[in-house]
């Protein structure tokens, strides 16, 4: 059997880290093939030494049976591997095919000729089953929609190998499935695809084989057909793991957080919440299940006081907080681990250490009457460090160093550890690792039974399933139906969460 | 080999040498002999003690210009309107200079918090509109710099003189010059203001390192949605950083008022010591210490010039010339970082 690509003995080093140790990986023609291993295991480190981004130290790369040397994406894209990217390299204001063409415009006397390359992308769109409309706006289509854009980007450059770097991580379960159809699709039409990840439930579904490295180091191909997760999940973390989180029944005490007949706008004035109602009570964990775009983040928002609501009330404790500034509600005793750590969780050119105390920095040991305290806030920080375990060279480290898995944990540690009453924790494991997740689950499940009131918002139906006491499925800014996980099941959940309302998800 | 701090340090400082040889090239095209220039441009700053007067008469205010944009810089925010508030610094402290009769020890204090006080007023206005309806401050801060030039041609010509052309010279109880410093550099125009300009980079270097309001002003320089969601008041923290920035641009003008010149007169356009100050706070890498260097740089630059012509025939546009390939070269230190790394690569 010949393959396609053949990575051998690749070696990569970073500053005081050797990211690659020896890693072989070998693609046949045709097959799916998964990439396996935790945060900062080296999976993206190997796949930019395949796209050119990095030059290894050692070993060779084989394309086709011949040896190449990838200098930089365009010898890539000449060799035919395409790379889908997990952030989206798109330009909001352009229509579908001129984000295709952008580099490689078909010219016609000095200006662009869209008509042509719009009817190849139509064609392409077709062949494939991607169903993307050539015209379309990006910002007026869906994520799942963009990433089928991005995929056609690979293909109208001609790749045969495409990469996808976790690329359900922002997808709809419903999404999910038809991405892996079109997966099917393109390896039917005789393409190959390298699948970085670390979903395994995906691995089993979709993929023939599977390389598997820890820690920089390559453990082995497996054929999927003979093996097990767990025996992946053991072989990534390099211990045993376990997948539903042990927890005891909840006991719920007092109503902690109440949102009653909440509305909120979004950014561009639209009703996004509309007249919600919701409760969370001390000692157990709510999980919002729902499809993004559903008015989630807008409620999430309002609770934590970066939104203003136009209608309705939050109270906690019986306190009303509706439209109290961010530090007032953290004061009252809300943590929110929030949705884009990137965005809201981290100044990422600061010190990872002095984020550990960005909510606490104004008051007393890390400051006194407006002047810092450094050595305070460095003490505090290493033992959070520890304790939450987050590598790090240092905790003068920029946060943006961190990978993402290790900022994740910083966040859960520094909002923990505040002893709050109430913690809201918005996609707390998106994008994670087994390990990671198995900790950040623990920990919020430990916080539970201390007696505090958790509000989980995921997309991941397994995790609502796994973590939460509760479910409440928001649609269209409401709340349409409270259920508890061990009464159902992922399809009535997913029928809920496209808006049928409980009678009728049961009928089905 | 290199660590980041190195290769921080060393953009500048190549920056520099980069400037002065193509300074030296385009005075060979130009058929000047380039040892000779540099030279007539050392003796005009360090010559003799005049010159070293004037040398750090001229660095005060761009100590102080560059800490203005440094500062707001540091916060997130371009203040293109340092020029202005220079202006507003210096027709206050004329003012009060002029109008009132106290002793030393309160007259001099007073005119230099005015000058700081008028120059965070012109800082406040483009920060509370930044802060309130979102309009860019580099629209506003343009704006206002021509406003705060014509404004205080009027008030000169107006309210402080009878039409005439300058005011009269600030009372000596507001005065930053000193006989003794002016005699020790042969009369020159050398005052107090330095010891002011100094002080100042400390306190910037203070808020902006050691206080929680310049942990915040950081914070929102860098990331407005993680400081909001921190509980930080982002609206507040612009405006305090624009007020701020300023306020050290009122200085600057006082350092002209109450120092080198004692006077205002009515202006035909801007004096650059604004302007500069973006150049400095660039090449000083927006940090207190950096900006003293640069600061120091560009005045030597600056007075050095003036020797040229007389010295090596040098016209002084040449120099200016040189201070933009200075800029210039900062300005693409993206550039220079990337050989700097394809070295440390190599050098492996």
């Amino acid at each position: 059997m010949d393959y396609v690509i053949e990575m051998l003995n690749i070696r990569k080093e970073f500053p005081g880290i050797v990211a690659n140790n020896n890693i072989n990986l070998q693609v046949k023609k045709g097959e799916i093939h998964a990439l396996l291993g935790e945060n900062g295991a080296g999976k993206s480190t190997l796949m930019n030494v395949l796209f050119g981004l990095y030059q290894p130290e050692k070993g060779e790369i084989k394309v086709r049976g011949k040896k190449v040397n990838i200098t930089d994406p365009n010898v890539a894209n000449e060799q035919g591997i395409g790379m889908v990217h997990q952030h989206f390299m798109l330009v909001d204001t352009f229509t579908v095919t001129e984000n295709i063409v952008l580099g490689s415009e078909p010219k016609k006397a000095g200006t662009v000729n869209l008509k042509h390359a719009e009817e190849q992308v139509r064609e392409l769109s077709e062949r494939y089953g991607l169903n993307v409309d050539p015209k379309a706006k990006i910002r007026d289509i869906s994520v799942g929609m963009q990433q089928r854009v991005e995929i056609l980007k690979t293909l109208y450059r001609g790749a045969e190998i495409l990469i996808f770097d976790e690329p359900t991580a922002v997808l709809t379960p419903q999404e999910i499935k038809e991405l892996i159809d079109i997966m099917n699709s393109l390896v039917k039409e005789g393409k190959s695809i390298i699948l970085i990840t670390h979903k395994l439930k995906e691995i089993m579904e979709v993929c023939d084989r599977c390389t598997v490295i820890r820690k920089g180091r390559g453990i082995g191909t497996l054929d999927v057909a003979d093996t097990n997760p767990t025996e992946l999940a053991s072989l990534m973390v390099g211990r045993e793991v376990s997948f539903s989180s042990e927890k005891t029944k909840a006991n719920p005490e007092d109503v902690f957080l109440s949102v009653k007949d909440l509305m909120v706008k979004d950014v561009r004035g639209v009703e996004m919440v509309k007249g919600l109602n919701l409760e969370v009570r001390a000692g157990e964990i709510v999980g919002i299940a729902g499809v993004d775009g559903n008015g989630q983040s807008e409620l999430i928002e309002a609770i934590t006081g970066l939104r203003k609501s136009e209608a309705g009330s939050i109270h906690l404790h019986n306190k009303p907080i509706t439209n109290l500034t961010p530090r007032k509600v953290t004061q009252s005793g809300v943590s929110h681990i929030p949705q884009d750590r990137h965005k809201f969780g981290l100044i990422l050119d600061f010190p990872i250490g002095e984020n550990m105390v960005l909510q606490s920095y104004h008051g007393k040991p890390y400051s006194k009457k407006g002047i810092m305290n450094f050595k305070q806030i460095y003490k505090k920080a290493k033992a959070l460090i520890s304790e939450y375990d987050v590598r790090t060279p240092s905790a003068e480290t920029p946060a943006r160093s961190l990978s993402g898995g290790n900022q994740q944990k910083a966040i859960i540690g520094r909002e923990v550890d505040r002893s709050p009453d109430l913690i809201i924790a918005a996609q707390p494991t998106r994008g994670l690792d087994v390990g990671a997740i198995e900790f950040i689950h623990q920990k919020l499940i430990e916080e539970r039974d201390k007696g505090r009131a958790v509000l989980l918002l995921s997309f991941e139906l397994d995790e609502i399933m796994n973590l939460s006491d509760r479910i409440s499925v928001i649609f269209d800014g409401k709340i349409i139906a409270d259920v508890k996980p061990e009464e159902t099941s992922e399809q009535e959940l997913g029928l809920l969460m496209a808006g049928n309302s409980t009678e009728k998800a049961g009928e089905q | 080999m290199f660590s980041n701090r190195i290769v921080n340090i060393l953009i500048p400082i190549i920056s520099v040498l980069l400037g002065l040889l193509f300074g030296a090239i385009i005075m060979l095209i130009f058929g000047y002999n380039p040892v000779t220039g540099f030279a007539a441009l050392w003796n005009g700053a360090f010559g003799d003690s005049y010159f070293i007067g004037e040398t750090v008469r001229q660095v005060t205010p761009y100590i102080l210009s560059g800490l203005a944009v440094a500062f707001a810089l540091r916060s997130g925010l371009l203040n293109i309107g340092v020029e202005g508030q220079v202006f507003m610094g210096w027709l206050a402290s004329v003012w009060i200079g002029i109008s009132l009769d106290l002793p030393m020890v309160l007259h001099l204090p007073l005119a230099i918090l005015a000058a700081a006080v008028a120059g965070a007023f012109w800082g406040f206005i483009p920060g509370i509109l930044k802060a309130k309806l979102g309009v860019h401050e580099v629209i506003v801060t343009i704006m206002m710099n021509y406003i705060a030039l014509y404004l205080s041609n009027s008030i000169v010509r107006n309210l402080l003189t009878d039409g005439a052309d300058r005011t009269e010279n600030v009372a000596a109880t507001a005065s930053l010059q000193s006989s003794w410093l002016s005699e020790m550099t042969f009369y020159s125009r050398i005052h107090y203001g330095f010891i002011i300009a100094l002080f100042m980079a400390f306190i910037m270097w203070f808020i902006i390192n050691r206080t929680t309001t310049g942990f915040e002003l950081r914070a929102v320089g860098f990331n407005q949605n993680a400081s909001k969601y921190a509980g930080m008041n982002v609206s507040k923290n612009i405006i305090l950083a624009m007020v701020i920035s300023g306020s050290f641009a009122g200085l600057a003008g006082a350092m002209e008022g109450l120092g080198t010149f004692g006077f205002m007169s009515i202006k035909s356009g801007f004096t650059n010591i604004g302007f500069d100050g973006i150049a400095v706070a660039l090449l000083g890498a927006n940090t207190a210490v950096g900006v003293i260097l640069a600061a120091f740089l560009f005045g030597v630059l600056k007075i050095g010039a003036l020797n040229m012509p007389t010295e090596a025939g040098v016209p002084t546009e040449l120099v200016e010339i040189i201070i933009a390939l200075i800029i210039f070269f900062v300005a693409s230190s993206y550039m220079i970082r990337w050989i700097i790394l394809r070295f440390k690569k190599e050098g492996k």
